[in-house]
């Protein structure tokens, strides 16, 4: 395609493919559960395959944990909840940081099966997924002696066994977000990675494994939805901590009602990122591409809903539709993909039938020309203009690379707008107006807001949501809380 | 000759102001010896409704008052609440506690208003981190009020129960409906009148007496109640608070029943169990 | 349609502005591209030919330039099908020399000018130092703008001085080096770009080379804006020319990956994009002898003028 008065600045100059090698990767072919300290075969012998989304290929066929097997995992997680909360913090941070090093060592492996299992570009796992994943450890490690200080008056202590449930669109971070704290604190753990990805929990486990970590303190079990049920209603488990979609963490609220099990819930957003018109425009614009198609839109926390000032309204979509042009969607182990495959089949009908939604209520498509590859599951960065709060798109989370758009002329009718919704995970706003920013961050009904940036992640900061998008949070100091109880 | 005495009617206190039920129902509340001390207002669950409405109108002004300000009202009301301390013995006594007891209680509530008084401009500073990201960027969480929120006061102390519970909530800047204790709603309605001669905004705070067993559930299930604060024991009430909350991941927060005469019924963390935590970023100089 | 241009300095208040810590990010996105292959061979051949070689020091003679001059024109005789450089860019003194050494070849003579490299005259001496190398037979001049001036709030003072050497300039295209080591902040950078553009420039140019930091991906990337900008505004597209510190192919070939993805395949030819540069030529010429041979190179084998 050549230049154009609609597009003048096309690129001619397309990049050859440059493939991540996968040749230093070792994968099974099958995957047992690791309970106990050693990988064990499910007592039922069922299995599961895990697909690679890119090509719909079979990576690997993994075990199924069953009711069963939770309960001999959750039994080992007790058995070795004694003498793990009792360990000093100060050895009990060695292991951690021991954890962190060799995930560190082995970050390249991480981070090509991550790739490969659940689609996402090899530029994110490899920059933003895995050294993050080893970041969060190393954090937590350097706590594990220090939990004294962290509540002043309050004597901390372990709740014992976690149950802990994570989502496919960051496996190995999620993880990390969930064991670091948990061991931290001397709580032992029973994890379930999403059943679309469960591999690099799996390597995760063998790293585990090396580091020497007492038997039983962490259990990872591979299943579906009733592995995870399977969980939450152990009478044994003291502690839930889901990441997922909003659905399933309200059933697990009420699930566990009048039990004393602890919960905290990270659960589904619909951002709102807002640009007004003194915004430094063309780094907006990068903001609402990283905010929208990070990691396919499958980000809880994605600004999926884009407030544009009207005086720059044009502009601003005119310079993202250009923008989009270069996002290159395609092959996730090739390093110049921006985009890679949605993590399953069935996402992508979602998505799709979402964009039918969309299109059926009315709203305006756009999406850049790009060539897709013709197996595996993709789709393409799109946005949907003309579109209001009444529209269903504007409403519900997609989890896709689904961009909304609508104009404002307010600050105050933009705030309304933006807490306009049952949700409360981010929001993002974008102007060079430091009082703006204030006011603004103050208003919005998020846990966390982005200025002038969005999607940042670091073990230090809190995340977490207001409202429906789920309570306690990960990450810093805070972080330590959801896993203690105080005498 | 004997002068008639003029007994105190018992309302609501809804936005500042103090209706009767709409409902137009009443329950009476006797003393030890089975004298009636007042018809109290059986409180609907349209009470409720319109409780949560005028809290919701009143909780963004609220949250902007500084935090300064939210201190002195609060201080504000102990000494209102000070100057009419007879009042309240005398109230709880009709309740059957001895003077002595009742004293203690009154002292105790107005010493507990005077302590979260003080935390109103300090339990940020408990609450909130700058965290050290490893990215050219500043950022910071800090704790904010969780918005509107539904108490369900302890059935005894009556007073010291209600004030412990509204207290760090109100100065969280969260504005609350507190459902006051079934066999001791006296010093509620008459702890409204000293809020409403205390500087507190209209809908900051609001009152209602009545039966848990009948208001409970919708205190669950309101979908604009951002959290619930549960004092009793009961299981069975608390495994329905927890499932009916769920509809809106409402935030339940549970107290035991006997909390109170304890140092543990007085805590920063009491204020911070209503509070959301907000991680703020912003890009710094590059490196 | 290119309108019809008043010039007239442009309203600086409203400029598009921009964070450090949110620049870099983009430019970390560019230079995670990966080139390998015919993408690679294509990219190296195209900013071999964007690159204006260049000589600008007290020492020079007539014959450093010639030498220069002839290493313009055969970079590496034992590659075929290569492209020759876009031009050589001495100091007026040396612009006859090198018109005649480069004599039927398509290399244009650049020259600097307007008291290169401060600045720091009065207009009419600038104007006279353009003149001569204009008279000389200059292709293109390269003036710098008066950072003093623009430091001190005059901005009209540089958008005049700028408009001034254009009318001198006559055929010759007008590179406008900013000077961005100068400048402060990215913002400055922002501004300074459209106080060149809107005065007549026909190339936006990073720095002289004699002030450090000279070109980065930063303050490139923010001209880049700035010239797309300018051609959303007017329709006239203008060229861009980082200059100093460029001496690898990778750096070099992070730069067209930057064109590429901001001003796109109208701006990727030497009409529109230069590298002011002189170590990069033979580290391009490395990596193409590479490419064709697959055997990592030796400066030795490739000749220093």
């Amino acid at each position: 395609m050549s230049a154009t008065e609609n597009n003048p600045f096309n690129a001619s100059w397309t990049y050859d493919k440059a493939p991540e090698s996968t040749d230093h990767i070792q994968l099974k072919e099958q995957y047992e559960l690791f309970i106990d300290g050693a990988f064990v075969k499910p007592l039922k012998g069922k299995y599961f395959e895990t697909i690679n989304p890119s090509n719909n290929q079979t990576i690997a066929s993994v075990a199924e944990a069953s009711s069963e097997d939770v309960d001999k995992a959750v039994h080992a997680a007790r058995a070795a909840f004694d003498s793990w909360s009792t360990l000093s913090g100060r050895e009990r941070g060695k292991y951690i940081y021991r954890i962190a090093r060799l995930i560190q060592e082995r970050a390249r492996e991480f981070a090509v099966i991550e790739s490969m299992d659940g689609g996402k570009p090899i530029r994110e796992s490899r920059d933003i997924d895995v050294p993050l994943a080893a970041n969060h450890f190393f954090y937590y490690a350097g706590w594990a002696d220090k939990l004294a200080y962290a509540f002043p008056n309050k004597t901390p202590k372990p709740l014992g066994v976690a149950g802990q449930i994570i989502p496919w669109n960051f496996p190995l971070l999620m993880a990390a977000w969930k064991l670091a704290p948990a061991l931290a604190t001397g709580n032992t753990v029973v994890l379930k990675p999403a059943e679309t990805t469960p591999l690099t929990a799996l390597k995760l486990a063998e790293i585990i494994q090396e580091s020497g970590l007492p038997k039983g303190v962490v259990n990872i079990l591979t299943g579906a939805g009733a592995t995870g049920a399977a969980i939450v209603q152990h009478p044994e488990v003291d502690k839930i901590a889901f990441t997922g979609s909003t659905a399933v963490g309200k059933y697990i609220q009420k699930t566990i009602a009048g039990t004393p099990k602890k919960l905290t819930l990270e659960l589904g957003g619909k951002g709102a990122n807002i640009i007004f018109e003194d915004a430094a425009i063309d780094q907006a614009v990068e903001g609402i591409v990283n905010a929208i198609f990070f990691n396919q839109g499958h980000v809880c926390c994605a600004g999926s809903r884009l407030f544009v000032q009207e005086s720059v309204a044009s502009t601003v979509i005119q310079k993202l539709k250009e923008r989009m042009e270069h996002l290159i969607v395609g092959d996730p182990l090739d390093k110049n993909t921006d985009i890679g495959a949605i993590n399953s089949t069935k996402q992508l009908e979602t998505i799709k039938d979402y964009v039918e939604k969309g299109l059926k209520e009315g709203g305006e498509i756009y999406q850049p020309v790009c060539d897709l590859p013709k197996k595996g599951n993709w789709c393409r960065p799109t946005l949907f203009l003309n579109v209001s709060q009444s529209h269903t798109i504007v409403q519900e989370e997609i989890f896709g690379p689904v961009l909304t758009v609508q104009t404002f002329r307010t600050i105050d009718e933009v705030i309304d707008k933006a807490n306009n919704t049952p949700y409360g995970l981010s929001a993002g706003v974008w102007t060079q107006h430091g009082a703006k920013i204030f006011h603004l961050t103050q208003q919005l009904n998020a846990g966390v807001v982005w200025a002038n940036t969005f999607n940042k992640f670091d073990p230090t900061a809190p995340f977490g949501g207001y409202k429906e998008s789920g309570f306690g949070r990960e990450g810093g100091l805070q972080g330590l809380r959801p896993y203690l109880k105080f005498n | 000759m004997n002068r008639l005495d003029i007994h105190k009617t018992y309302k609501l206190y809804l936005g500042g102001k103090f209706p009767r039920t709409e409902s137009g129902r009443y329950y009476p509340v006797h003393d030890s010896s089975g004298n009636l001390l007042a018809n109290m207002c059986l409180a609907s669950r349209k009470d409720f409704r319109n409780a949560v409405v005028l809290a919701r109108k009143a909780q963004p002004a609220w949250k902007r008052v500084t935090a300064l300000n939210k201190g002195q009202i609060l201080y504000r009301i102990a000494e209102m609440l000070e100057a009419r301390k007879a009042q309240f013995i005398t109230e709880l006594s009709a309740h059957g506690l001895s003077q002595q007891s009742a004293k203690k209680e009154v002292e105790a509530a107005i010493d507990s208003l005077v302590y979260y008084a003080g935390w109103s401009d300090k339990y940020q500073q408990l609450f909130s981190t700058v965290n050290p990201v490893s990215s050219s960027h500043f950022n910071f969480s800090v704790v904010e009020p969780v918005g509107v929120v539904a108490i369900k006061a302890p059935e005894t102390p009556g007073l010291l129960g209600l004030v412990s519970m509204l207290a760090p909530a109100v100065v969280g800047g969260n504005t609350v409906i507190i459902l006051a204790s079934e066999q001791q709603p006296l010093t509620a309605i008459s702890f409204a009148e000293v809020l409403h001669s205390s500087d507190v905004p209209g809908g900051v705070v609001n009152i209602l007496t009545g039966k848990e067993q009948e208001l409970i559930s919708h205190m669950a299930t309101h979908m604009d109640v951002n959290a619930l604060v549960y004092c009793g024991s009961d299981k069975t009430v608390r495994q329905s608070i927890s499932e009916l909350s769920s509809d809106n991941l409402k935030r339940t927060i549970f107290y035991n029943q006997d909390h109170w005469d304890k140092a543990q019924g007085e805590s920063p963390y009491i204020i911070e169990a209503t509070q959301e935590l907000k991680t703020t970023w912003h890009p710094t100089k590059a490196s | 349609m290119v309108a019809q241009l008043i010039k007239m300095l442009p309203d600086l208040h409203n400029i598009p502005l921009f964070d450090a810590t949110g620049v870099n990010e983009r430019i970390d996105r560019f230079c995670k591209r990966s080139i390998k292959k015919n993408s690679k061979a294509s990219g190296l051949k195209l900013a071999l030919s964007m690159v204006d070689l260049t000589t600008l020091e007290g020492k020079d003679t007539e014959a450093k330039v010639r030498q220069l001059c002839y290493k313009a024109m055969h970079p590496h005789d034992l590659l075929k099908d290569l492209p020759s450089v876009a031009a050589v860019c001495v100091y007026p003194s040396y612009v006859g020399i090198a018109k005649k050494a480069l004599e039927g070849s398509a290399i244009q003579v650049a020259s600097v000018a307007t008291a290169f490299p401060s600045g720091q005259s009065k207009l009419s001496v600038k104007l006279d130092d353009t003149r001569f190398a204009v008279d000389q037979g200059a292709d293109e001049i390269d003036m710098v703008i008066s950072r003093g001036a623009f430091l001190s709030g005059n901005y009209q003072y540089v958008f005049d001085e700028i408009a001034a050497v254009k009318e001198v300039c006559g055929k010759a295209h007008l590179k406008v080096i900013l000077e961005t080591g100068e400048l402060d902040t990215l913002d400055n950078v922002r501004k300074a770009s459209e106080i060149a553009l809107y005065a007549g420039a026909d190339f936006i140019k990073t720095s002289t080379g004699k002030i450090q930091p000279a070109a980065t991906m930063q303050v490139t990337y923010v001209m880049l804006q700035a010239i797309k900008d300018y051609y959303l505004a007017t329709g006239k597209m203008v060229g861009m020319k980082p200059a100093g510190g460029i001496s690898t192919s990778k750096i070099a070939l992070q730069y067209l990956v930057m064109l590429n993805e901001v001003l796109g395949e109208r701006w990727m030819n030497k009409h529109y994009f230069r590298f002011g540069a002189s170590s990069l030529l033979n580290d391009l010429l490395m990596q193409l002898v590479k490419l064709d041979t697959g055997a990592y190179q030796s400066p030795d084998y490739f000749s220093k003028d």
